[in-house]
């Protein structure tokens, strides 16, 4: 089942789109990845979903990233299984997932969400109430257009409406696991975008010649390039281990909420070092905006940022260290398998 | 082109229950407060009484059939043992060697007779070994040692000089690499000579490091004879069969816990009254081990189910003792104190400790940039 996962979503993500506008989704694209069915991909089997790990789930997304798919796949995938989790309908289309506003009296929402990945492109927003309410949004909203640096919608949502009945849910989680759920997210597609500019720029090295001979047979390239090949591999074991606590329930949410910040924060890190080394060998080629590097370091130094930085989540595992008082690091450390 | 992949790591949860006999043992042995600049010693602290008791517990030559002496538990049990014993910074460096590599490769390529005679000593913590490997002109370039083993009637006549060599002091064996034969390809013509530290001909003197401390030595062979059974596996492999004790060797959690007792002192340093600043440099390098050691169960994993890790292993360990170098650097941030060795504080001696040893870090078990040619290496870029 994972081989023909990760085949159908290299099959899908690396064909050469013509279709791709500036930011927004391709419809023709939304339907292939819809066709193939991995916006269900981390559901179980009971809900809809093929029955595959998370690990095998999230290749999705990794995959996704490696070819700086332009395509909420990634977000509608944890949308809905949020919705599922809360026993509400499923997405009715591309989805993403927003924090905050409070649901009033009688079903009135009203509030302004920022920065929503692909906000303009949504059929459905799983949204996350301050009030502790999973919603299912499907209409309601004027958005107001914003990108990040890798072009990606991230949309502030200007919310006023009144939700249908059965939209709304009490949370299952504490606020921080959903938040740590779309950490784990960016995880998967920071070791996928890392995977393939390390890809990117041995070949380049191997190709570039300079002085008589590629430049990849100088020891200082690949020293650096060693030292990018190591925050991959430190990159993509985040994920997997991320990937290895998931799904959240009530009796691990908070090993739950630790692992997920200690794979996005060390993600990050592996993130900025790789986009640096990335560009270093590359040269001014990597600088142009024909070459084909931009759209990976791009989405590399944007991810880092969302869902949480590394300072943000070192904070977080450090009060939920903390605040226990009497757990060693070490008993720490070693319960979170 | 190649990128190494890790499998997921195996979970230890099921064996909590081994966990917890560690701990307690460990507590029971080293006493509830064993002081951290002793637990900075890390695998370097040596105590042949503690080496006997873990193999009195059975946890020692754990992997080894029973036949030997061992106790036929899994990779992953002895992964569980080890990290326990290396977090509590307990005095391992005696059996350290035997148990993790010697043990191993005797069990591949020893003879019958000496699996019987040296393996149930390994497991009992009473045999302990030093690696001949590095040479005055041989340090990463292995293929230069010169160490000669001549084919005489009676066996093997041994001359030459081995450098670094930790523990030779109290080692009872050393697996010996040395050149047996010429050959064109300068990593041919090598083997691997189990030697009796007691043959007559050879002289173990000590090197005293830059903390004052001995822990390696230099060891002359003066026309040393060794009988023709010393020799490991085949004649002339001597270069393959290193290279995969190396995977042995690279890739334990000795790798990036050397630093531990002082991370675990700075958290103890700072907890009553955690700044932001702090919170971040203790939130950061808690992330950092538990992808590190995320990273070295997958290892355990490989080894487990009878896979070559040496690449993993490199990484790991590469990334491992950049950590371990980063640590004092950042305790020194957060909690700033001026290092004194044999100082009464123990945050203060811990340091000094770490500090100190910092720079072995990233040379024993290969340097950093030899670990990182083999990465490139494995890109395809060499």
């Amino acid at each position: 089942m994972s081989d023909m996962v990760s085949e159908t979503a290299e099959r899908l993500f690396s064909a050469p789109r013509t279709d791709d506008g500036e930011g927004g989704l391709s419809q023709a694209f939304w339907a292939q990845i819809s066709d193939a069915g991995l916006p269900l991909g981390l559901l179980d089997e009971s809900a809809g979903g093929f029955g595959l790990t998370a690990r095998e789930a999230l290749s999705i997304a990794r995959i996704a990233a490696a070819h700086a798919a332009k395509a909420p796949a990634a977000e509608t995938m944890l949308a809905n299984w949020i919705l599922a989790n809360a026993g509400l309908d499923l997405a009715e289309g591309p989805a993403t997932i927003a924090f905050g506003l409070t649901l009033g009296k009688d079903l009135k929402l009203s509030g302004e969400l920022q920065r929503v990945p692909w906000g303009r492109d949504a059929a459905s927003i799983v949204l996350l109430t301050q009030d502790r309410k999973v919603i299912h949004l499907s209409g309601g909203w004027e958005c107001r257009h914003g990108l990040n640096l890798a072009d990606e919608p991230r949309d502030d949502l200007i919310v006023d409406c009144t939700l249908r009945p059965g939209r709304a849910a009490d949370a299952n989680f504490d606020p921080k696991t959903y938040l740590a759920l779309c950490a784990m997210l960016r995880v998967a597609s920071i070791s996928g975008a890392a995977q393939a500019a390390l890809g990117l720029t041995v070949t380049y090295a191997n190709d570039r010649v300079q002085f008589g001979k590629p430049i990849g047979k100088n020891q200082a390239i690949q020293q650096n390039l060693a030292i990018m090949a190591t925050q991959v591999a430190a990159a993509c074991a985040a994920a997997d281990m991320v990937a290895a606590a998931f799904p959240p329930h009530a009796a691990n949410e908070a090993i739950f909420q630790t692992i997920a910040a200690a794979a996005k924060l060390r993600a990050g890190e592996a993130a900025g070092i790789c986009a640096s080394i990335a560009h270093q060998v590359h040269g001014a080629i990597g600088f142009t905006h024909e070459y084909q590097l931009h759209p990976l370091t791009k989405r590399l130094w944007s991810w880092r940022d969302e869902f949480g930085s590394e300072n943000h989540w070192a904070e977080e595992i450090a009060d939920a260290f903390f605040s226990e008082g009497d757990v060693t690091p070490w008993d720490f450390l070693t319960r979170q398998d | 082109m190649n990128q190494t992949t890790f499998e997921p790591a195996p979970s230890t949860s099921q064996f909590a229950s081994l966990r917890k006999e560690v701990r307690d043992f460990l507590e029971e042995t080293l006493g509830k407060h064993y002081p951290a600049a002793e637990q900075a010693r890390s695998w370097t602290g040596l105590d042949t009484g503690f080496s006997r008791k873990l193999g009195a517990r059975g946890w020692l030559g754990m992997t080894l059939p029973r036949k030997y002496g061992g106790h036929q538990r899994t990779a992953l049990e002895r992964y569980v043992v080890v990290e326990e014993l290396l977090a509590a910074g307990a005095p391992v460096a005696a059996h350290w060697i035997a148990d993790r590599q010697s043990a191993p490769l005797l069990l591949h390529y020893g003879t019958e007779q000496q699996r019987i005679d040296i393996l149930p000593r390994i497991a009992a913590g009473e045999c302990y070994f030093c690696i001949g490997m590095s040479e005055p002109n041989s340090g990463s370039d292995l293929a230069a040692a010169t160490t000669r083993a001549e084919t005489i009637d009676s066996g093997y006549l041994v001359n030459g000089t081995k450098l670094w060599t930790t523990n030779g002091h109290a080692a009872h064996y050393m697996t010996l690499f040395c050149r047996t034969s010429k050959a064109e390809d300068r990593r041919g013509g090598m083997s691997q000579l189990l030697v009796d530290m007691t043959t007559p001909g050879i002289s173990v003197n000590p090197i005293i490091d830059l903390a004052g401390e001995h822990h390696f030595n230099d060891v002359r062979f003066d026309n040393v004879v060794l009988p023709s059974t010393a020799l490991l596996g085949q004649e002339g492999d001597g270069w393959k069969q290193v290279m995969g004790e190396l995977a042995f060797e690279r890739s334990g959690p000795e790798r990036f816990l050397s630093s531990f007792a002082l991370l675990a002192e700075l958290i103890r340093v700072v907890s009553a009254a955690p700044d932001r600043h702090s919170r971040r440099a203790v939130g950061r390098l808690l992330s950092h081990l538990m992808v590190l050691r995320h990273m070295s169960r997958s290892v355990a994993g490989m080894l487990e189910r009878g896979e070559n890790p040496s690449l993993q292993a490199t990484i790991v360990k590469d990334l491992g003792a950049v950590l371990e170098q980063e640590i004092p650097e950042i305790a020194r941030s957060v909690a700033p104190v001026e290092a004194e060795q044999g100082s009464t504080a123990p945050y203060a001696s811990t340091f000094a400790r770490t500090l100190l040893a910092a720079p072995s870090f990233s040379l024993r078990g290969g340097t950093r940039e030899i670990l990182r040619g083999i990465i490139a290496r494995s890109l395809d870029l060499r």
